[in-house]
């Protein structure tokens, strides 16, 4: 069996991704900067001038959506296509496959942690400050990259058997922009659909943030509540799939 | 010590490029699938202890590369059982492991990380494996700079740096100058001094000669003869000579 340092193989495909994602453009990681800042102006052209909403502080608020959410959507994204790609490495070292798309999650990580940065300048800029409730922050996030990497586990496996996996993800996650609360409000969802729409860790993971920073105020019990169940639930499914399918990987890549 | 133990190994693959369309599934899921399958070996049994070396050979699509590979345990065999002890460093396709767009030494850190060094020893090596590999100053620069003889020499001298008790080698070594072919050998001499196993496949006879003193023949995924490599050789050579 492979007897080396796991850890160790982790940090090197951590930053073989991040290198590799910037390493040729002139701009470099400045990239994971401009491309939420564009976003987020266009969408405060929009729905704060064009269309104004009526939102306090909307650039800010669409951080918060916008963050978590390009975290989520890119990381499962390339997390998902993280075994195929990597088919050189599957066939031919035998490293603990998990290794691959769990890299392939903290290299997004990195990213995300500069676009944290970011967020908390925002939430300065716009006068909200620092509270105690900031200690939650890391329990968020933390949950969601927990979510992520169970969703990651399953679907990268999956995607090996069925190339198609990818193009769902695509376009789901395309779906899953207008049914998180990144341009509007938790508020604008009809009452009845309330309870349902808040079991989605990623809305739920917006709506935390905007109350830990712009409310000023602990995110509820019972949303953390349904962060945790989710953000468990995932790694656990995801582990099984992984755990079921990855003896037939080299047959199938 | 037994190293490696091939207990009538077969591996199957099936055809049909893995069926990935819809249609494929679904008659998997009826229980109508399943296709047609091919032996890439079948019913192989061999023991390498240590000190012992064998050399694979064969026509292209003979095995060779699936046995290494089951060797390597990155795959697992359809009936049969592989049983590996010990350290094992594989060489089996130039570059595995390693990315065009990052430097010489961050690929040797991950290939030596892939190969099972941790990190104190990584450190430990990191000048003697550049040595070794004669890349020089190259080193710092980005690997797609590197002709395919250069990548070849870093990809083997991490290999042979991480004191495996088996060492695979399929046939990567002939992109490597005659100097570095003859610091390569030097260093496989060593292993067998030292009582480590040896197992590759090649066609290049001479190399084999140096390296092994074992031989099994694989033709369409079974052993054809198994022995001493000059008889394996002269029967193999007298057959493709034969067929021609």
């Amino acid at each position: 069996m492979w007897s080396g340092d796991f850890g160790f193989v982790l940090e090197n495909l951590v930053f073989k991704d991040f290198k590799v994602r910037y390493r040729n453009m002139s701009l470099g990681v400045f990239w994971s900067l401009l491309n939420p800042l564009i976003t987020m102006s266009v969408l405060f052209l929009v729905f704060g001038i064009m269309l104004p909403n009526g939102v306090k502080g909307y650039p800010v608020f669409v951080l918060c959506g916008l963050i978590p959410f390009n975290f989520f959507s890119i990381a499962w994204a390339t997390g998902t296509n993280s075994l195929v790609d990597n088919a050189g490495l599957i066939k031919r070292v035998p490293i603990p496959r998990e290794v691959v798309p769990i890299a392939s999650v903290l290299a997004n990580c990195l990213h995300l942690l500069i676009q944290i940065g970011m967020l908390l300048t925002f939430v300065m800029l716009f006068g909200y400050g620092v509270n105690r409730h900031w200690m939650w922050l890391p329990v968020v996030w933390g949950l969601e990259i927990v979510f992520v990497l169970g969703l990651v586990l399953a679907c990268s496996a999956l995607d090996v058997y069925l190339r198609d996996m990818r193009y769902l993800v695509e376009s789901t996650n395309v779906l899953l922009f207008w049914l998180v609360p990144i341009v509007y409000g938790y508020e604008k969802i009809p009452a009845k659909y309330s309870e349902i729409y808040s079991w989605n860790p990623i809305a739920a993971m917006v709506m935390a943030l905007r109350r830990i920073l712009m409310d000023g105020a602990a995110p509820g019990a019972t949303l953390i509540g349904k962060l945790a169940l989710g953000s468990v639930a995932s790694l656990a499914m995801g582990w099984m799939v992984f755990r079921a399918l990855h003896r037939r990987f080299y047959d199938h890549l | 010590m037994e190293r490696i133990v091939f207990d009538s190994v077969s591996k199957t693959f099936s055809l049909g490029g893995g069926r990935k369309l819809l249609r494929g599934h679904l008659q998997d899921l009826i229980g109508r699938g399943g296709g047609p399958s091919f032996y890439a070996l079948r019913n192989v049994s061999f023991t390498l202890r240590d000190g012992e070396s064998l050399a694979v050979i064969g026509s292209n699509g003979a095995g060779k590369s699936t046995l290494l590979n089951l060797a390597t345990q990155v795959c697992d065999p359809n009936a049969g059982q592989v049983k590996v002890n010990g350290r094992v460093s594989a060489v089996l396709e130039l570059g595995s492991g390693f990315h065009y767009d990052l430097t010489g030494a961050e690929n040797l850190r991950l290939n030596a990380s892939l190969s099972g060094l941790d990190r104190r020893k990584t450190a430990m090596l990191f000048d003697e494996i550049v040595e070794f590999s004669g890349v020089g100053e190259f080193i710092d620069q980005p690997l797609r700079t590197y002709s395919a003889g250069m990548t070849m020499r870093l990809a083997f001298s991490v290999a042979i740096h991480t004191d495996p008790d088996i060492l695979i080698v399929d046939e990567v070594m002939g992109v490597g100058d005659q100097a570095f072919h003859a610091k390569c050998f030097d260093r496989i001499l060593g292993f067998r001094k030292a009582g480590k196993t040896i197992l590759c496949a090649s066609h290049a006879a001479d190399m084999l000669r140096l390296m092994c003193e074992r031989a099994i023949w694989l033709d369409h995924g079974q052993v054809i003869l198994h022995g001493k490599l000059e008889e394996v050789l002269a029967a193999y050579q007298g057959r493709t000579v034969g067929q021609v």
